[in-house]
């Protein structure tokens, strides 16, 4: 008996190796998790998107819960997300202010006016320093700001209807409370 | 004919020399940023140094690095700069701490538990004769 027991051990060893080697090939290593999360939101004012003589200021948004969604014209996961936006917008559960990342207003207002505007206000980043500030390295990126203006979630990658609904609205509603 | 195309020529090749001007003529920030991009990895395509890539995120970083070295920030400022906004994944020598403890102790952990093991086995042959036996 055992003998047996000390032949199963690497077995054992082996099973817990492929146990994590399986649970491997479900993770994307292109999700790196954010530092930022739990930190305060980098404070910026930007010009608006189209209307440049105007500014959006993180300052303005405290005391409310509200989506940063990073997002370009020349992004094709974004066009994918875009749908999803409109929809949360229709929801009015939450306001989803959007950032343009490294775009240009001409492009970016194009896609807006043929897909519709799910953001309460757009601001811009041409440069793409903004994003620096908020470690994006892909967009779409998307932040859930809560009212102190602390960021409490980082969606890496466009908004799937599956996200929204495990972990963006339990989360966001529980935030306004 | 070809009085206007040498004329084409030195006129494309004035402009291009007055695009390509170098983003840092400083040798110093130069190598400074060479050997401190060489350590970090590039996010958007994982496996290639900030140095490597020519991803248009690097190209940004780089240059936001080379403005904070121009003012006189050092290399640990700037790199922490980075890993407040990236976290510690950006860079390819990952610092020891709680969530890096096993990462950096847990092979001599595995040598410590195959020693003891190993250990034991040959304590248990040597008293018996099968070892002693072979070895004769």
């Amino acid at each position: 008996m055992k003998r047996t027991a000390k032949f199963l051990i690497p077995l054992a060893l082996f099973l817990i190796a492929v146990g994590f080697l399986f649970k491997g090939l479900f993770l994307d290593p292109h999700e790196v998790p954010s530092p930022l999360v739990g930190k305060p939101a980098p404070a910026f004012t930007a010009p608006l998107l189209s209307d440049s003589g105007n500014s959006f200021n993180t300052a303005d948004m405290k005391g409310k819960v509200w989506l940063l969604n990073v997002w370009a014209s020349w992004c094709v996961a974004c066009r994918e997300e875009h749908p999803v936006l409109v929809a949360i917008a229709k929801t009015g559960i939450v306001d989803t202010y959007g950032l343009d990342y490294k775009d240009t207003d001409l492009e970016a207002q194009a896609v807006i006016d043929e897909n519709g505007n799910p953001y309460k206000q757009i601001a811009t980043d041409i440069d793409g320093k903004i994003g620096i500030d908020y470690g994006v390295y892909g967009v779409p990126e998307t932040y859930v700001i809560d009212k102190k203006g602390i960021i409490r979630y980082k969606q890496i990658g466009p908004i799937t209807e599956e996200a929204f609904f495990s972990k963006i609205l339990p989360l966001v509603k529980e935030l306004q409370k | 004919m070809k009085k206007l195309f040498i004329l084409i020529l030195l006129l494309t090749n004035a402009a291009f020399a007055g695009d390509a001007k170098p983003l840092a003529d400083d040798p110093v920030i130069e190598a400074r940023l060479k050997a401190m991009s060489s350590e970090l990895r590039c996010l958007v395509c994982q496996n290639t140094t900030l140095a490597d890539s020519t991803a248009p995120l690097a190209e940004d970083l780089r240059k936001e690095i080379r403005v904070q070295m121009r003012a006189g920030k050092s290399d640990q400022e700037v790199v922490d700069y980075l890993v407040a906004r990236y976290g510690d994944f950006v860079r390819y020598r990952p610092p020891v701490n709680n969530e890096t403890a096993l990462l950096w102790f847990g092979p001599f952990l595995l040598l410590l538990i195959g020693g003891f093991v190993l250990f034991r086995v040959l304590k248990k042959h040597a008293g018996s004769d099968d070892i002693q036996g072979e070895d004769a």
